[in-house]
């Protein structure tokens, strides 16, 4: 059926101005995906000579907001209130709308932490906005419509998507998918404070207490990883990708059969039903390269892939391709690095 | 306590069909079934049911064929579901789903907990479940991995976040999306299947919505707008390495080296 394109009022576009940054943060730390978006945010203000904003809020984190400015904040807003202790979705999503009405941004970069994925959607919603999820790609045009291009149906295809009619257009990214910019020695910008009433912070969820996770070595932040795929014949081979791990400083990690099969916690799994991981050097061992498996891991920065099968979807992906067995190569290699030198 | 749960229908496969023009996928309804991830929070709210008594209904927007879902629901234990369907819902991004989700949920009736999956297998946004939290003005918590009670007027649940485990009380009429981890749903019963094949759901169209402004529904209501969908590229620089296994260690080795993962 046809559906009629009725004309919608265009909005005025130069009314918004500039591109903001959530900051994202527990206690006043400050979460590295929040620098790696100010740099894409940089980029594109270049783009279309617009500042770079950033949002602060939280309790107590006044101190932090100066280091923002060493990542090319123009503008630091800021809301520092007891009442914003926690993460409480309401109130912060108050203080983002005070934010938004006050300085009308082109568009607003958020990332897509446990925290980000929440907000960022009840804002969009209270503007009548769009929000485009996980974006992999940004890009701005003149006119400043953002070119936002994500993954959908678990990676197997990408979809570039405008919010050419509303403002502030609004996208989340996922940590390590962006560039972090360098520490700069020159702050040029300005911290400011966002006011807020005690009214608009009211909530109807109420934070009874805060258990801290075990702390684990978790393969989100490991520079080296080692994966281990089907083509590991028992669990007992494990152990020979786990030297080869510990020679290079860095951890093993799995594909999801070898979760199911309950050889591997299933923190170490990657793709997406598992964790993305951004290592320097990823070397994937017996690893096919599913579409699923490779949206976890096709960022890292060097990718070595280990199969016997020269037809192996992961050689698309790898940025060396070695067609051997990894019983036969790997115990090779793990005697050359023995013999040969020290991991750094 | 009353509960209701949000499911959606999503293709069987990752295989689908998008029309290249308008970025809209291509449903047949042929190979469809009901999100996994919902499947969690329909779990959730029969258990919610079996220890504090009450009702789970269950709501879905989608083409008629979406229906399916609901009896799907019935089958492992919800009590009464409602369609949302109209041509004039097509074509619906985030927010414009979210609307008509929450006018719905307005129609179908007042409920203490709705409960979410934490995302879908096709758009995979992860975005519904606060938006309609947020158009319904209610609290909302998302990563539920554990509901501790519910009392009177409020429930209680561990969210999780990346370092810690935050324990909240979130107060009636509340919007809850739950991880994977919160519990094992359970399958089908047949025989529930055979009594409830005939049972009567709720139809909402268009004329049911409170909000009557064609232009917050479907495509024209959609704010996002998808450009071209293409499949993912790479440009990754390849070198393929070849020889015995000795050699093939030794070139890894030497690259390695090159690349400052061993010293010396
Ligand atoms: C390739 C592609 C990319 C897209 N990217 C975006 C984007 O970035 N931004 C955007 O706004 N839209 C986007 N869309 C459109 C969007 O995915 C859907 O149109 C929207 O209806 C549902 O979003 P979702 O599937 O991501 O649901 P999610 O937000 O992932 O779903 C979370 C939960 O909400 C509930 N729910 C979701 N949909 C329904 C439903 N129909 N009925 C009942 N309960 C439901 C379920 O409990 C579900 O578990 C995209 C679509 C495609 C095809
Ligand atoms: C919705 C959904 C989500 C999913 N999420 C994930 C996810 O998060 N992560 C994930 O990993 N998978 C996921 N999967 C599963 C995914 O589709 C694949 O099944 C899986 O990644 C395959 O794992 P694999 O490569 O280890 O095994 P296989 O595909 O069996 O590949 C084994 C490979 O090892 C090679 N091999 C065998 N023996 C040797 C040898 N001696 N030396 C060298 N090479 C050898 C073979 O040639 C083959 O290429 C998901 C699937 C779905 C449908």
């Amino acid at each position: 059926e046809y559906v009629e394109d009725k004309k919608a009022p265009q909005i005025d576009k130069t009314k918004w101005r500039g591109i903001a940054v959530y900051v994202d943060h527990v206690d006043g730390s400050i979460h590295p995906v929040t620098y790696e978006l100010l740099g894409k945010a940089k980029e594109l203000a270049g783009k279309i000579k617009q500042p770079v904003y950033a949002l602060f809020i939280g309790s107590g984190i006044k101190h932090k907001a100066e280091e923002l400015l060493h990542y090319g904040a123009d503008k630091v807003y800021i809301c520092d209130k007891p009442q914003l202790e926690y993460f409480k979705i309401e109130a912060y999503t108050s203080v983002f709308e005070e934010f938004i009405t006050k300085i009308k941004p082109a568009a607003i970069l958020v990332g897509a932490t446990p925290v980000g994925r929440q907000l960022a959607p009840r804002v969009a919603a209270r503007f009548g906005t769009g929000l485009t999820a996980d974006c992999t790609i940004l890009d701005i045009k003149e006119n400043t419509d953002l070119v936002q291009i994500r993954p959908a149906f678990g990676g197997n295809i990408m979809a570039e998507i405008l919010t050419p009619n509303t403002r502030p257009q609004m996208a989340t990214v996922r940590y390590k998918i962006m560039d972090a910019p360098k520490w700069s020695d020159t702050a040029t910008g300005t911290v400011h404070e966002l006011a807020i009433s005690d009214e608009k912070l009211k909530s109807r969820i109420q934070v009874l207490g805060v258990t801290k996770k075990p702390k684990e070595k978790t393969i989100d932040g490991a520079d080296v990883i080692v994966v281990a795929g089907r083509g590991i014949k028992k669990k007992d081979d494990l152990k020979m990708l786990e030297e080869l791990a510990d020679l290079l400083g860095g951890q093993t990690a799995s594909t999801r059969p070898l979760v199911e099969a309950g050889w591997m916690d299933p923190k170490k799994q990657i793709g997406l039903s598992g964790r993305t991981v951004r290592p320097k050097l990823i070397i994937t061992c017996g690893v096919s390269g599913s579409v699923q498996f490779v949206a976890g891991m096709n960022h890292a920065d060097t990718i070595f892939a280990i199969n016997n099968d020269p037809k192996a979807a992961i050689f698309k992906t790898a940025n060396y391709a070695v067609k051997a067995d990894i019983y036969d190569v790997i115990p090779e290699l793990i005697q050359k690095i023995k013999t040969g030198g020290k991991a750094l | 306590m009353k509960i209701l749960v949000c499911i959606k229908q999503v293709p069987g496969t990752n295989k689908v069909e998008v029309d290249e023009k308008t970025g809209v996928l291509k449903r047949n309804g042929t190979d469809s079934k009901m999100n996994p991830y919902d499947l969690y929070a329909l779990e959730t709210g029969l258990r919610l049911k079996e220890k504090y008594g009450g009702t789970v209904s269950v709501i879905t927007m989608g083409p008629p064929q979406a229906k399916a879902v609901l009896y799907e629901a019935f089958a492992m234990g919800a009590d009464n579901g409602a369609l949302i369907t109209d041509r004039k819902f097509g074509g619906a991004d985030v927010l414009a789903t979210s609307r008509t989700l929450s006018q719905g949920i307005r129609r179908f009736g007042s409920f203490d907990v709705i409960l979410c999956g934490l995302q879908t297998t096709d758009g995979d946004t992860a975005q519904v479940g606060p938006e309609v939290a947020e158009l319904l003005d209610i609290p909302s918590v998302c990563n539920v991995q554990r509901i501790e009670k519910a009392e009177q007027g409020s429930i209680i649940v561990d969210m999780d976040m990346p370092h810690d485990i935050e324990t909240i009380k979130a107060a009636f009429p509340c919007l809850l999306t739950v991880k994977k981890d919160i519990c094992q749903p359970r399958l089908p019963s047949y025989l529930r299947k055979q009594q409830t094949m005939k049972k009567d759901i709720d139809i909402y169209t268009f004329s049911d919505m409170e909000d009557k402004d064609e232009e917050k529904y479907g495509l024209t209501g959609s704010p996002t707008s998808v450009q071209r969908i293409f499949p993912p590229i790479s440009d990754k620089v390849q070198e393929h390495l070849e020889g015995t296994s000795r050699e093939l260690a030794q070139k890894i080795y030497a690259t390695l080296k090159q690349k400052k993962f061993i010293a010396g």
